[in-house]
């Protein structure tokens, strides 16, 4: 039972700190972009902030996917039942594609959205399509988020 | 730096391409009747005309304002060695000729160097070149030399050119960028043209031109130097067998036509940095383009004091980067 446990809390983690890291290194991008456009023309503020919060969100997916497995396994939520080996395992392998998806497509989105601030730095009217341009890499992160979903329910449904 | 430490400065520079001057402001200019209503037009483009009547200050003020800017955004001004090496060379020239005329040189002295017109002028007014990197202070004791010995300023000028373009050619063997590498292989190249073609009318020899001339890896410079003896033609005939054949029917026509055809060649290759978010790129495109700016601003000034047509003035203005 422990190692069922510790399996599934780990899958829990990695979800957690592999998309997280990705939406900080993303936003932090973003961030220091939208700094520097802030610095020139301080009325950009809100249009530089949503580009800037694209990538946040691939930490809030693997918040969401650690949270169903805590909750899946009894951690959090009460009734905390037996975990077996080939419970924790299935846990740890459906926290994978949102944990790696979210760790990429969050830094490559941030890149993304550091060219989509410079189109509004520029073209403050062309706000909608730049922010469509990094819109489109999340595609990947939520397509990773639900079969992570997915896969989580299914372990439940399994009753092993 | 590292490619994404460029972000912040690369932002701040996308908002000051803004404010650069487009092809219609430039025709707005030109349109002005005469030099004040110029100075107020380019007030409203946000230049700082309102101390100062004298345009060599006010294209002054852009300069310095040009590389604060550059300090500000980062950490190490080294990176522009590229352009600041051109600055340093053009001061040593002035110090060495102030020293010589003995002549103060303040006003002459451009801003945005590695080291302060003054500084130079100092070491070369007192012949201690320890505080000069090494080439520039054995090009201040050679250039001064050959000088005071020949009164010669054209040989002085064309020593401290040489070594300009060796200075520049060493910096861009060691840059990481394309952008700076490109730009020096561009400047160097048209510098040798010149060389050459100026030569070639004077009809120097072949020891001058391997002197003068600067190696570059666009154009070989044995080459040039071998067709410059022989004239203008051989010049023309060996460009055509290299990259730069669209530029000899400007040489035919003259050499301001062909300095033209190098900076818009240099302007349009810039232009694909507008799209670049993360590395120096953009910024090396922002000061040649601030350049270009300032030179296209003179030239109206100038045209306007002397009352110049506008047809010879639009012939004359290079392609704008906005």
């Amino acid at each position: 039972m422990e190692l069922g446990l510790f399996l599934a809390v780990l899958g829990a983690a990695i979800a957690t700190f592999l998309a997280g890291i990705g939406s900080s290194i993303g936003v932090g991008k973003a961030g220091i972009a939208a700094a520097g456009v802030l610095a020139e023309e301080p009325s950009l503020f809100s249009k530089v902030l949503i580009l800037m919060l694209l990538p946040a969100t691939q930490g809030i997916y693997g918040l969401l996917v650690a949270f169903l497995i805590l909750q899946g396994v009894g951690v959090i939520g009460g009734g905390a039942g037996e975990v077996s080996n080939l419970e924790g395992l299935l846990y740890l392998a459906a926290s994978l594609p949102i944990a790696a998806s979210g760790l990429f497509s969050a830094i490559h989105q941030g890149k993304c959205s550091v060219a989509g601030i410079h189109t509004v730095a520029k073209k403050p009217d062309t706000m909608g399509k730049a922010l469509i341009i990094p819109a489109m890499v999340e595609t990947y992160a939520i397509l990773a988020l639900l079969i992570s979903i997915l896969a989580i329910n299914g372990i439940g449904a399994l009753g092993l | 730096m590292k490619s994404q430490d460029f972000i912040y400065a690369v932002s701040r520079i996308r908002m000051k391409e803004t404010k650069l001057l487009s092809r219609k402001d430039i025709d707005r200019l030109i349109s002005q009747a005469d030099y004040d209503s110029v100075l107020r037009t380019l007030s409203e483009f946000g230049y700082s005309c309102d101390n100062s009547d004298d345009s060599s200050d006010i294209l002054s003020i852009e300069q310095q304002k040009l590389w604060a800017l550059m300090a500000e955004l980062v950490d190490d001004m080294s990176v522009f060695d590229v352009f600041r090496l051109q600055n340093d060379y053009h001061n040593l020239k002035v110090s060495v000729k102030s020293v010589y005329s003995n002549k103060s040189p303040d006003s002459m002295f451009l801003s945005g160097g590695t080291l302060e017109g003054s500084q130079i002028y100092e070491c070369v007014k007192n012949r201690d070149y320890k505080e000069l990197p090494t080439l520039l202070g054995e090009t201040a004791a050679n250039a001064l030399d050959i000088l005071l010995k020949t009164g010669d300023g054209q040989l002085c000028d064309a020593i401290i050119d040489k070594a300009s373009l060796d200075a520049l050619a060493e910096f861009a063997s060691k840059a990481q960028d394309e952008v700076i590498k490109d730009y020096a292989e561009l400047y160097i190249a048209s510098a040798n043209v010149k060389i050459a073609v100026r030569g070639a009318k004077l009809e120097k020899s072949l020891e001058f031109f391997n002197q003068a001339l600067a190696n570059c890896n666009s154009l070989n410079k044995d080459n040039l130097a071998k067709s410059a003896v022989k004239g203008f033609d051989e010049i023309c005939a060996y460009l055509n067998t290299t990259k730069y054949k669209d530029a000899v029917e400007y040489i035919k026509k003259s050499m301001s036509s062909f300095e033209k055809w190098c900076d818009d060649l240099l302007i349009s290759g810039m232009k694909k940095q507008k799209s670049e978010p993360f590395t120096i790129g953009p910024l090396v495109a922002y000061i040649l383009a601030k350049q270009n700016e300032i030179k296209a601003v003179r030239l109206i000034l100038i045209a306007k004091i002397n009352g110049f047509d506008d047809i010879k003035i639009n012939e004359r203005i290079r392609e704008m980067y906005v």
